[in-house]
């Protein structure tokens, strides 16, 4: 067919109708732009103009999942937290209200550890104690959860016996009565059995397994979660692919997507948080679409932000430049690296210093509800800061 | 959505590869326009309606609005909701705000802060856009008087910022310089609309939380044959539910071609009440879409987040997140000079790589292969390990380079030292968790 004489006359074409046409070609590519005159002027005036709302429906979803068992379920959890269930992006209330407001856990360790100054302030008194530990974040700072991570079995640190750590997570779940979660060392040889060991011990509390990851064994880790009725945190490096091909491994196992939350890693601010951001956007929007692979809520290690040197560093390095206060820099690092990633499609996140989890909460406060407001002319008037 | 490809416009090109664009063919000619390296009057062929009718065919879904003479800034142009479906193109502006009832001290300061405002982060310098000129004394005189100190005193671009027509008029007479007139409204969309076409300025189109409203401005002033108008929904710091919404929406009609609503957005973080809470609106609105903020707080705490924010988010998505592993060399290293190491992972070999720069260091820089991890994910991940780490060292003959045989690794990667020492020969010291901490250690490690 001559292609440039058939393109010639379909270029003034509006609209194409095929009939009887067999076509033989294995794949047929049609690019039909037409070329758009330019437009006849308007009429001058104001004229009352409707907007009508861009609206898309998404096929898919995402799974609701269930952190806590209260005495009903065979628990000791005073109440059960949910996550997922969105039918659209984030806070896209023109279009749907999501059900489920995204969740902050507090993380406590089961050893004292290096941290921030902005953050140990909060902590220092109660770093030897976890039980301690997870008691303040939650009466004095409204953790919905607490995350003990179980680093000091990692046998290059104190490599503590499965028989202590698991004796820390009872200790948490007596000191406090919101759900958990529960971490391991990232030892990929002791995780496993740590997680095993302490999936057995919170049986019927419904925790957290953090994490199975493709670089130990991942099938252990889901198991002890299926076997005692937990949810399996499935963690990835910032790829996709290996998120869709370890997700695909765990439902292949049987766990259910009711049973599981994803996460990509999360880089901190100024270090690679696009690359969360747009993973995590991506992965919302297939699971929207309706990929069956990411249907799942998704969870980051928020305070991952103070390895940003801004965040954690007194003052910059650099002779002559300065950072300001580092009381409120720090705070802000981690709560603009949870606000964003909540933009893009987080549910769960795992943060440490409380100013940053109070001012991230006031803009979730408001996202979610509906504040009265006064005339946004205000600003131009000097009322404002 | 809108998205074209190079074949889609080479269909209406000459199609005589004369090469007089510069480019060798008309395909590749087609390529550049769609890249934004080229423009379409570049091909001397293109004429009239057709050339026209090519320019709106390849003109971005969000119009893209300049203002400022001197330094001008360009704010829309964006052809994608989510960066990672192609890449954003405009960085948001951000403009700093100072009011007509301010003292001269207070102003000034202000106004040298943005034109000096400058901070470099790995590798690029980011800096501030613009001074946003609030008429609070609601008085022309007055506001003229301030726009005309401001102007005098730097070569940024200036919004001009009142709601009474003749204060934009007053501050017109004193600014040639192209500045953003803010805002026209239902009620003065014809005289705003006016002075934009006068003094040739792009202008804002305001209405308080009323997206038909907003629409009918935006119209109104179309239909007076302007073309650079950006878009103000209304910024309600105390429900950001409403802005964010707003916002999704107006950028998400773009998309669908609406040639209304294609319009930048202004985001005005400065509406808020306190500093912090400014910074997560400003973080919001970046996340969200915003082309242009106004921004009040200038202390480095509350800046210093924002800017870096901006630098992720409209970082290109198609760069590569790695660089190529190996040994590089910074200064004039010679035998004796330290061995430093450090990964693959664009962002962390470009900080390091920085550091050991700025400080005008002699060194080595063994690059590990960790598929384009940082040093903590990919201890953790076993990206990196005592074994990977031998093998680099091997591989990249480093034992004929340096006459000592002492590497210094990244404190986060520490957990490999033991391991890589025993497995190596080499003596292994743990250098800090910090590469701004490089200096300073090698002076009191490195003899
Ligand atoms: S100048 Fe025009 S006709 Fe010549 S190669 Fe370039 S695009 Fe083609």
């Amino acid at each position: 067919m001559d292609i440039e004489r058939l393109l010639k006359v379909l270029g003034d074409a509006e609209e194409l109708e095929l009939e009887n046409v067999d076509i033989l070609a294995e794949e047929l590519e049609l690019v039909m732009t037409s070329v758009p005159r330019p437009q006849l002027p308007v009429r001058v005036g104001y004229k009352d103009l409707s907007f009508e709302k861009p609206l898309e429906e998404f096929p898919g979803g995402v799974s609701v999942v269930r952190f806590g068992n209260t005495s009903q379920d065979g628990g000791t959890r005073s109440h059960s937290v949910f996550v997922g269930g969105e039918k659209t992006m984030p806070f896209y209330r023109f279009e749907a209200e999501n059900p489920y407001n995204p969740v902050v856990a507090f993380d406590v360790f089961d050893m004292p550890i290096g941290l921030a100054k902005p953050v140990k302030i909060h902590y220092q008194e109660v770093m030897e104690d976890p039980a301690e530990w997870a008691k303040l974040c939650v009466d004095k700072y409204g953790a919905d959860m607490v995350t003990i991570h179980l680093i000091s079995t990692d046998p290059t640190i104190k490599d503590t016996p499965v028989s202590e750590a698991v004796k820390t997570v009872e200790e948490v779940l007596q000191a406090v009565k919101v759900p958990i979660i529960i971490g391991g060392s990232g030892n990929p040889d002791k995780d496993p059995e740590v997680l095993e060991k302490a999936a057995e011990a919170a049986e019927g509390e419904r925790v957290m397994l953090n994490s199975a990851s493709l670089n130990l064994d991942y099938k252990r880790v889901a198991k002890a979660a299926m076997d005692y009725g937990h949810v399996v945190l499935s963690w990835t490096q910032l790829d996709i692919n290996d998120q869709k091909t370890l997700n695909r491994h765990l439902f292949g196992m049987g766990v259910q997507k009711e049973d599981m939350l994803i996460d990509p890693t999360t880089a901190a601010l100024g270090y690679g948080l696009e690359y969360s951001f747009s993973i995590m956007e991506r992965m919302r929007l297939a699971a929207l679409k309706g990929d069956k692979d990411l249907q799942c809520p998704i969870a980051s290690g928020t305070t991952n932000a103070w390895g940003a040197r801004e965040a954690w560093m007194k003052e910059s390095p650099v002779e002559g430049e300065t950072w300001g206060d580092r009381m409120k820099r720090g705070p802000l690092w981690e709560a603009v690296s949870a606000l964003s990633l909540a933009l893009a499609g987080c549910d769960m996140f795992m943060m440490m210093c409380p100013t940053s989890v109070a001012l991230f909460k006031e803009m979730i406060s408001q996202l979610t509800g509906d504040p009265d407001m006064r005339p946004a002319s205000t600003w131009l008037m000097g009322v404002g800061q | 959505m809108k998205r074209l490809g190079p074949l889609d416009l080479y269909r209406h090109l000459p199609k005589t590869n004369c090469g007089e664009c510069g480019e060798k063919t008309c395909m590749a000619f087609a390529s550049q326009i769609i890249e934004r390296t080229v423009k379409l009057t570049d091909c001397p062929y293109l004429k009239g309606s057709h050339l026209e009718a090519l320019i709106k065919m390849t003109s971005p879904a969000v119009r893209q609005v300049v203002f400022g003479k001197k330094s001008p800034v360009k704010i829309g142009g964006e052809d994608v909701l989510y960066r990672h479906e192609l890449t954003y193109f405009n960085e948001t502006a951000i403009a700093i705000d100072v009011d007509d009832r301010m003292t001269d001290d207070e102003l000034l300061e202000r106004v040298a802060y943005v034109t000096n405002f400058s901070h470099e982060r790995i590798g690029q310098e980011l800096t501030l856009q613009a001074v946003a000129i609030k008429n609070v004394s609601q008085d022309p005189a007055v506001f003229a008087e301030c726009v005309q100190k401001v102007a005098a005193k730097t070569d940024k671009a200036l919004i001009v910022c009142s709601f009474l027509p003749e204060s934009l008029e007053a501050a017109l007479s004193v600014c040639d310089d192209n500045p953003l007139l803010y805002a026209a409204t239902k009620d003065t969309w014809e005289q705003v609309g006016g002075l934009a076409m006068k003094y040739d300025c792009p202008v804002v189109a305001f209405a308080d939380n009323n997206l038909s409203e907003l629409k009918s401005v935006v119209h109104a002033l179309q239909s007076m044959g302007l073309k650079d108008i950006a878009v103000d929904p209304g910024i309600h710091p105390e429900n950001l539910s409403a802005t964010v919404n707003e916002f999704v929406e107006i950028r998400r009609v773009s998309m669908n071609e609406d040639d209304t609503m294609n319009c930048p957005i202004i985001g005005i973080p400065a509406a808020c009440t306190n500093p912090m809470e400014e910074v997560m609106s400003a973080a919001l609105m970046i996340d969200r879409f915003a082309d242009l903020l106004i921004f009040h707080t200038t202390d480095m705490y509350a800046v210093l987040p924002v800017i870096t924010l901006r630098q992720n988010i409209y970082t290109d998505p198609r760069r590569p997140v790695s660089v190529d592993a190996g040994l590089r060399t910074f200064g004039t290293p010679t035998k004796e000079s330290p061995l430093l190491a450090t990964t693959n992972f664009a962002l962390t070999y470009y900080t390091v790589a920085s550091d050991i720069e700025s400080s005008g260091l002699n060194a080595y820089l063994l690059v590990f292969d960790t598929e384009g991890l940082g040093v903590e994910a990919s201890v953790a991940g076993g990206q990196l390990d005592a074994y990977k780490a031998k093998e680099a060292i091997e591989k990249t003959q480093v034992k004929d380079v340096v006459s000592h045989k002492k590497i210094i690794i990244p404190g986060m990667a520490a957990r490999i030292s033991g391991e890589l020492e025993q497995i190596s020969g080499w003596e292994v010291l743990v250098g800090p968790r910090d590469s701004s901490g490089i200096p300073e250690f090698l002076n009191k490690r490195w003899n």
